[in-house]
This record gives structure tokens, sequence and C-alpha cells, in this order.
């Protein structure tokens, strides 16, 4: 097989069968006939989504494109309270594209789907000519199963709830844009691109009133809260001095002159609870390798659904959403 | 490093501080959006004595520089053989038509650089096309513009120019004191600029107009203490250039850097947008240099046009004569999705940071 990817690759013929079997069914798992679907065992409520990624770098420190395809759908699911199970895979390829980079990404899908327990089990290809996309496109969708009498909703919150996080946040959209960019800025500085779905399970057991989760990607923390704010009609105050923020991920953001609360992550759980199950859920998530950085970082109180900050300088803020991208400012 | 806890005892001691020194009402001025934008996320307006304010100048250097110069940046990049580079914080700014976002979406050549040298490595690659750099920016950005400008020169590129729409802020603090706008009780002076050209070019705002002025870094504590330092030089009856970030700060700043920047410039007078011309604030290539001005090399026409958008008040907001909310198109006709003043495009903007921290 050539070491790019080429049209032929995606016109269904022997190029394309080739594709499928060398590069993907080697990697994901293959069943004994391929079928125009997949037919899988299931019952009960199901939870279903989608989402596309696009991501460049497509490597990127701690992770990549594959990694991010699956990550980012397994916990939307996860956060649902369903256990992830079944994942599609759709890729459009540029031609061009060096065959090596598609058998990493495809690598790194098939060990992180592993790791989140999911089974990718149905997938499709196509190319499409150089300079009609950036290399690689990929479209992942997930199903996952719910348990009987399981309703997370943003709009669950009430007075006396806490807020908690996993982890550091901001964490992916900054190594990211410093990957993308560069910017000069030296030191190790990981994305924290993870699936959440055993920490999210183990959370729920732990804090059985839990209300609702979100994995807050684009527009970070702050704009999940916001519309969790919205949702459920109540005002949540976030207390900064208690916000975990790395150092390195505080001096990018402060050079780019970005806010780390509107900064993404991709692998950080952010969980409202009953205020009473506040440190149990902690507990639960900081004894978790996938949440050692973990802090209760808000309360939520009687309002109108506004976000607001008490600053760690003793002042006080609204967050509100942002708007459009964020530039680089230039003093 | 202080722990949370230690910085927010100090910030605590220094409120109680300016609490102390304010016996009567005080209208503090900063000039540095980057000050803005720090007042704004630290919530420091919620913490700071009825009596006293702190008001927004005109310190971000995008929000200053005239539509006429947008309007002229725009046209250049829509010349035959010309790519338009610049900081990506005039990219939404409009123009008296359109910002060169918008112009770009139909075909201007406008390319995002981070540094002037970037964009003379770019002209450096790309013999075939003139680069022009649009030049703005205070005193912190003009002497990197400048060094670039004078690399150009020793090296002898020949496609590479600048469009100088440079400012000084000293001067400016000057013609907002005598303009008998806004009554200005102190300047919160910007460190960054002071690092460049220290602390005698403010003298005259004290000594002449007694108006006390603190040269103030950026951290919270910074700025509480800048604020501290002013309400009691009003308190005692004193006007003097006092240095609170004298960490970054060296009194006779950056004589290099300053040595640098009139070598390769000159000054002129200078158009602050919603302000007006104001003498001497300006600069511009030297005669030495003028081979590297973009108005020479690429000459365009730009329509006659008013200076702002209708019913912009981002003139008397970066006066300090209103405070962003006051004007009628705030959060109603302008927020940062359909921005309609340069103030509230810019993300260092006092309307962007009021709309951001809700004028915490």
């Amino acid at each position: 097989m050539s070491t790019r990817i080429q049209l032929d690759h995606g016109e269904g013929g022997a190029a394309s069968a080739r594709l499928v079997s060398q590069v993907f069914l080697s990697r994901l798992g293959s069943p004994e006939v391929l079928e125009d679907a997949a037919c899988v065992e299931g019952a009960g409520r199901l939870a279903i989504t989608t989402d596309s990624f696009v991501v460049r770098p497509r490597f990127f420190p701690g992770g990549d494109l594959g990694k991010l395809a699956v990550c980012g759908t397994v916990n939307d699911l996860a956060v649902m309270g369903a256990t992830p199970r079944y994942l599609t895979a759709g890729f459009i390829l540029e031609e061009g594209l060096p065959l090596e980079d598609l058998e990493r990404l495809v690598s790194s899908m098939a060990a992180t789907a592993a790791e989140a327990g999911v089974t990718v089990v149905a997938g499709d290809t196509k190319v499409v000519g150089r300079g009609e996309l950036d290399g690689v496109f990929v479209n992942t969708s997930g199903v996952g199963f719910l348990p009987p009498g399981r309703a997370l909703s943003a709009g669950a919150c009430q007075p006396g709830d806490a807020v908690l996080v996993s982890g550091p946040i901001g964490d992916h959209g900054t190594a990211v844009m410093v990957a993308r960019e560069g910017f000069g800025i030296e030191g190790e500085l990981l994305s924290d691109c993870q699936p959440l779905a055993d920490l999210a399970a183990e959370l729920l057991q732990a804090a059985p009133g839990l209300r609702c989760m979100r994995d807050p990607t684009r527009g970070g923390m702050a704009t999940a809260l916001i519309e969790i704010c919205e949702a459920s009609g109540v005002d949540i105050q976030l207390d900064e001095a208690n916000i975990p923020v790395r150092r390195q991920v505080r001096a990018a953001t402060d050079l780019l002159g970005l806010d780390p609360l509107f900064v993404a992550c991709e692998g950080r759980l952010l969980a409202v609870v009953p205020g009473h199950q506040a440190q149990a859920a902690l507990d639960c998530v900081r004894a978790h390798p996938r949440g050692q950085g973990a802090a209760v970082v808000g309360q939520v109180v009687t309002g109108s659904g506004r976000l607001s900050l008490h600053t760690a300088m003793g002042g006080r803020r609204p967050l509100v959403s942002l708007e459009g991208a964020q530039l680089p400012r230039i003093c | 490093m202080p722990t949370p806890a230690e910085q927010r005892a100090r910030a605590e001691a220094l409120y109680t501080r300016i609490e102390a020194a304010c016996e009567r009402p005080l209208a503090l001025m900063e000039v540095c959006g980057t000050h803005t934008m720090a007042i704004g996320r630290h919530g420091l307006r919620t913490r700071m004595p009825a009596e006293l304010r702190l008001i927004s100048g005109p310190g971000c250097p995008v929000c200053v520089t005239p539509g006429a110069d947008v309007d002229r940046a725009i046209a250049m990049a829509q010349e035959p053989g010309v790519v338009l580079a610049t900081f990506g914080d005039l990219l939404k700014v409009p123009g008296s038509q359109e910002s060169l976002a918008q112009a770009r979406s139909h075909g201007a050549r406008v390319k995002v650089v981070y540094s002037a040298m970037d964009a003379l490595e770019a002209a450096r690659a790309d013999p075939a096309t003139t680069w022009v750099f649009a030049g703005i920016g205070f005193e912190t950005t003009i002497p990197t513009i400048a060094a670039t400008m004078l690399r150009a020169k020793l090296q002898g590129v020949q496609n590479f120019c600048v469009l100088p729409s440079f400012k000084v802020v000293p001067a400016a603090m000057g013609a907002l004191v005598t303009g008998g706008a806004a009554k200005i009780d102190g300047f919160i002076c910007p460190g960054h600029v002071s690092a460049i050209i220290g602390l005698e070019p403010y003298g005259f705002l004290a000594s002449e107009h007694g108006v006390p002025c603190a040269i103030t870094g950026f951290e919270a504590l910074d700025i509480l203490e800048g604020v501290a330092m002013l309400a009691e030089q009003v308190q005692q009856g004193r006007a003097e250039v006092e240095n609170q970030y004298h960490r970054a700060v060296p009194p006779a700043g950056n004589p290099a850097a300053m040595e640098l920047v009139y070598r390769v410039l000159q000054p002129c007078d200078a158009e602050w947008r919603g302000i007006g011309v104001i003498p001497g604030t300006g600069l511009e290539p030297a005669p030495d240099f003028s081979g590297l001005d973009a108005r020479l090399r690429v000459p365009v026409e730009i329509p006659d046009a008013p200076d702002l958008p209708a019913g912009c008040s981002c003139g008397a907001v970066m006066q300090g004569l209103m405070i962003p909310p006051e004007c009628p198109l705030f959060g109603e006709g302008c927020t940062p999705a359909r921005a309609i003043g340069p103030c509230m495009v810019s993300s260092e903007g006092a309307c962007a940071a009021w709309f951001k921290y809700g004028g915490a």
C-alpha cells in the first residue's frame, strides 16, 4: 500500500478494502463478515450522542485526534450517567495524508476505546481532494446504557448544592494552543484528554443525589456552568481561590490574554451534588486516578440563572458567555 | 511566592489603607488596557470606597487607532501584490465602512502575525509581495517595531514597510488634564510603558498640573498599592510621580530602547480616535527611514468619513467623561458579538471590560 492516502482509498474498490482491513479492522477489531450495519445487544433506555473532531495539530502533547474522538463522545455519554458501550467512527481523509499518521490515530483510538470499555462497531471512510480539508476529520457517535430511573439534568440543580470539578481546568485548550502556535512557551504542558466513564460511575455511587454532570469542553468550565445556571434558574457562586489551575496554564493564558475559566478541558468532570454529599463526592473523586486534583469550587444559591466569581482578591464579578474566538493581544 | 491566603491578607490590608486615605470623592484614571482588564478580572471596583471611582482612559492602542488608519490599512490590503500584516487585535476594529476582518472575507489580503519581526521574515520569504505591517501601539510595542524597521533597512529588504499609527502616552495624559474634560485626581500610570520611558516623562503632570502619578504593575496587589499611593498623595496634598512597580521599572526606563525608537522614528501629531488630534503624540519614520513608510510605498485613497460610527460614545468613554454603561448603545446595540465602537471590539477596550466583567 502507498505511504499516503489517495483518492482511490475512498472509491470503494480494492484500495478501499485494503485500507479498511489493514488500517482500521486490524486495530479496532473485526467482525467475521462486514455487513452494512452493526447489530448489537441492548435493552432499556439508551443515551446517544455524536461529535465531530477537527483539532489542529492532530498530534498534541497528551493526546491526538484519535484519542480525542473517543474521549469526547464517551464523556458526553458518561456525564449523562450512562455506561458507554458502542461507538461508530467516520473518517474524512485528505488526499496526501501520510498513512503513518492515520495508523497512529487509529491505534490511539483503539487503545482509548479499550481503556473506556467501548467497542467500535461501525465505521466509514471518505477521501476528498487535496486542499478540501485539513488532513483528517473524524466523527464518532456513541451509544450508552442508562440504568432505570437515571435522570441527570442541567435543570435539576437546587440552592444548597455544591459544584465540584475533578481536576485542574484549561489543560487541553492551552496545550493545543501552545502546540499550534508555539509562542515560544517552554515546559511540559499536557492535554487532560481522558475517558471519564469509570470516574463518573464511581461518583454516582458515592453521591447518589447527584444532580448533573458536564465535561467542560469548548467554552470551558464557566460556559458549562452558565448553561446549568440558566437551565436550573439558580445562581452559582464560584470561589476563585478554590479553582485548580496549573501554573503553566495560568502563565500561558495570562500571556495570551485568555481566561482559564473559559478554556477547554477534555478530561475533567464537572458535577453538581447536594451539599450534604459534597464531601463524599470529593473524597471519591480524589481517590480515583483520574480525579486527584479535584476540588469543590462553588455553591448553588437562589437566583435567576447567573454565574458569578468571588475573586481571590476579595472582589466579585459576574461571569458571562464569551463572544467569538479569543485573539492574541498585542500588549 | 506568597500563598493565596497571604496574598488575600495583603489585599485586605491595602483595602484598609485605601479606605483610610479616601477622604473626599476621588477619580483615578488608568491609561493601560491591561490595568482596565485586571481591575475587572479581580473585581477590584466592588471593594473600593463609595467615593473612589476607577475610570478608564485611552489605554488601548487599537481603540485609539483612528478610523482613517483602519480604512488606509484596508485600502492597502486591497492593492494588488500587497499583504497587510497586523496584530490580531486590530482585525475586528471598525473603519468607516468595514473592519479588516470583513475586508479579508471578500478578498483583501490580511495576515495576522505575532510580531513585526514575523512580518519581516514573511516578507523575506515572499519577495514578490509587498508586506505592510500595521504599526500600532504605545511605547511598549514601538521599540520592537523600530528594531524591525532598522533590521529591514540594514538587510536591504525592499518589500517590507510599516503603516505608522504609533502613539506616545504621557503627552496624551496631559491633554486629558488640560482639556478640562473629566476631573482626574490621579493617574495609575502604565507599568509596561514606563519600563521603556522611565519616570521623567510624567513629571509635568505632577509638577505643572498637580496630578499625582503612580507607576503601577499589573498584579491585583500592585494595582491596589498604586491606588493606595495615589489616595495618600491626595490626602497629604502631594503631587509626585511615585513608582509602585520598581521591580520592573528603573527610574530611567530603557534608554537603549528609546534611543532606537528616536533613531528610526520622529515625533508628529497624532489623531486619537474619538478624541481628536493631539500635537506631538505620534511617531512616524524619520527621513532616513522614509523608504519604510507604507504611506509613501503604497499610496491609497481613502474616503472622507466620520471617525466613529453613528451614536458611538467611545470618545467620551476614553476621556473619562462617561462610563461604558452610560452609553445608550452599551449592551443594547453594542455588544462584543455585534460591536459598534472600538472600545467594545478590542479585547482590552473599556467597554469590552465592563461588558465582560460587569463593571466589577
